[in-house]
């Protein structure tokens, strides 16, 4: 299960196929990729084969945990609001080190400080059940602002 | 496949109230019956059967018994790989009279107290996990992020985008049923609220009630019909990518492939089209159609667009029955882009018809920029 949908109020992720390895290290605030060990390249989201090559040997491995904004939008009206009222909140495409690509939150800015290639760095949102959601936050030379 | 298949007979409805009165099966059993008549053949003719959710449902209530079906869901490029599909089933011989049909009344749904929640998403689809967690709003984010990184990597700016819903709404000016006629301007555009930035309200599509059927048969059996055949002369679906993280690039659409591939079926280019019917769920998208259709170079369609050269009597006609951003929009737009191409090519679209168009692009897009389907239009003097 991937999780459930209740518009209207924060939706917590299931545990998807493959993904247990990714959520598992989110309990200690820890960002890991899946690679493909035929390809030596990683994927993502996780799931149990390689994108790429279908290959089943999977490697996981910590991620830098920095990356840059590839996209974005600023949501004005929200339908599933992971802030609870907090509108407007950005809304990213985050390009990570590793040249994958997660959609994410930029936070810990105001909305109009967002841009396309803003550096940003991971953080952590406590879920329910003592995992975390990945986030992001703007960098200032290299250091989390 | 080029020139084998014709479209014979199209309906749609949509009112500027934008609300109708016959909803469901009712309505689309009428947009058939509409669409067979303006074809000039019945229902016993029909072998083949298109519809969204349940080709088989739909040839039930008919009471007929098709040797074709197809129940394919792209979203809202849904009716171009429909007739795709009919076109090369009628080639192949599979069948000889498809009609393929939509009907989605949201607007007196909701008003009526018939809401239809919005269908359970499938717990197991990844979008659950890794997208909205996040808070993500569809449709409108991922096209306002394809937008965000069009803008950056180009320098496409608001108000280019804004041209495309004013010219958009020029055209809709001349449909008397269309949801919105008064004109706008760029100013008009840029005022109204940011639903997800940098897309203003009027950067994106209505939600109205609509349906509409189109009716496509063999060359041969289209020559003796009611109406002048309008031939499908190329078609082409594809996709690459379901949930917006897993596009390659946010500024480059699978149109790109549907767009060429269409083109090479039918030995003609973008030079050759007198009417584009480019799906408008958001000025974006028109805007990424022009680019990836090589009607411009990629990144300029910003500067394309400038001057209303999509707007009447502008260099590319677009979206001359308003569109999905002023005509109206139910949900899966795609039958309208159908419906206007072929009405054009006939010369039947009264005040803001073309001079003589001879070929048309009906190019539907589905889900997040998800599944482009091209098809290209002409007039028996195109085969």
């Amino acid at each position: 299960m991937n999780g459930a949908v209740t518009p209207g109020s924060r939706l917590e992720p299931g545990v998807g196929q493959g993904a247990e390895p990714f959520w598992e290290a989110t309990r200690t605030r820890t960002l890991v990729l899946p690679w493909c060990t035929a390809c030596d390249q990683p994927f993502f989201y996780p799931r149990p084969f390689c994108p790429r090559c279908l290959g089943r040997t999977i490697q996981w491995q910590p991620a830098a945990g920095t990356g840059v904004v590839y996209a974005f939008t600023v949501e004005h009206r929200a339908e599933v609001d992971p802030f609870a009222g907090g509108e407007p909140f950005v809304v990213a495409l985050v390009e990570l080190a590793e040249g994958v690509r997660m959609l994410s939150n930029v936070v810990g800015c105001p909305p109009g400080q967002v841009r396309v290639d803003l550096p940003v760095a991971v953080c952590w949102e406590p879920l329910s059940d003592g995992r975390h959601l990945p986030q992001f936050t703007p960098v200032v030379a290299g250091v989390p602002s | 496949m080029r020139a084998r298949a014709a479209i014979v007979g199209v309906a749609d409805d949509a009112s500027p109230t934008g609300e109708l009165e016959r909803s469901g099966r009712d309505l689309e059993v009428a947009m058939v019956a509409a669409a067979l008549e303006d074809a000039g053949l019945t229902r016993d003719d029909v072998d083949g059967v298109c519809h969204t959710s349940s080709s088989m449902r739909l040839a039930e209530a008919l009471g007929i018994h098709p040797t074709f079906t197809d129940s394919t869901n792209t979203g809202g490029s849904s009716f171009e790989v429909h007739a795709e599909h009919a076109a090369a089933a009628i080639a192949a011989g599979l069948c000889e009279v498809v009609v393929g049909v939509y009907a989605s009344t949201p607007r007196s749904d909701r008003r009526a107290g018939r809401t239809r929640r919005r269908p359970e998403r499938d717990p197991d689809d990844p979008i659950v996990e890794w997208e909205l967690p996040y808070g993500l709003r569809l449709p409108m984010a991922p096209y306002a992020m394809a937008a965000s990184r069009h803008m950056a990597t180009f320098g496409t700016t608001s108000e280019q985008l804004a041209e495309i819903a004013v010219s958009t709404r020029r055209w809709a000016s001349m449909n008397p049923r269309a949801r919105y006629r008064d004109p706008i301007t760029v100013d008009d555009v840029l005022a109204s609220p940011y639903e997800c930035e940098p897309l203003h309200r009027l950067d994106c599509c209505l939600v109205t009630d609509g349906a509409g059927a189109f009716v496509m048969t063999s060359a041969e059996r289209a020559r003796d019909l009611a109406k002048p055949p309008v031939y499908v002369l190329g078609a082409a679906t594809c996709h690459d990518h379901s949930m917006i993280s897993q596009m390659p690039d946010l500024t480059t659409t699978p149109g790109r492939v549907s767009g060429s591939r269409a083109f090479a079926m039918a030995g003609l280019g973008p030079a050759d089209v007198d009417l584009l019917m480019g799906y408008d769920s958001f000025t974006i998208t028109a805007l990424l159609h022009l680019e990836d259709l090589g009607f411009c170079a990629k990144g300029e369609g910003g500067p394309f667009v400038e001057g209303g050269r999509t707007a009447p009597g502008g260099s590319l006609p677009m979206n001359t029955n308003g569109g999905g951003l002023s005509y109206t929009h139910p949900g899966m737009y795609g039958m309208f882009l159908i419906v206007e191409a072929v009405r054009q090519l006939r010369g039947a679209c009264g005040e803001r018809q073309l001079p003589e168009p001879q070929v048309a692009v009906a190019h539907g897009s589905g889900m997040v920029l998800s599944c482009m389907s091209t098809l290209v239009l002409g007039t028996q003097a195109t085969v």
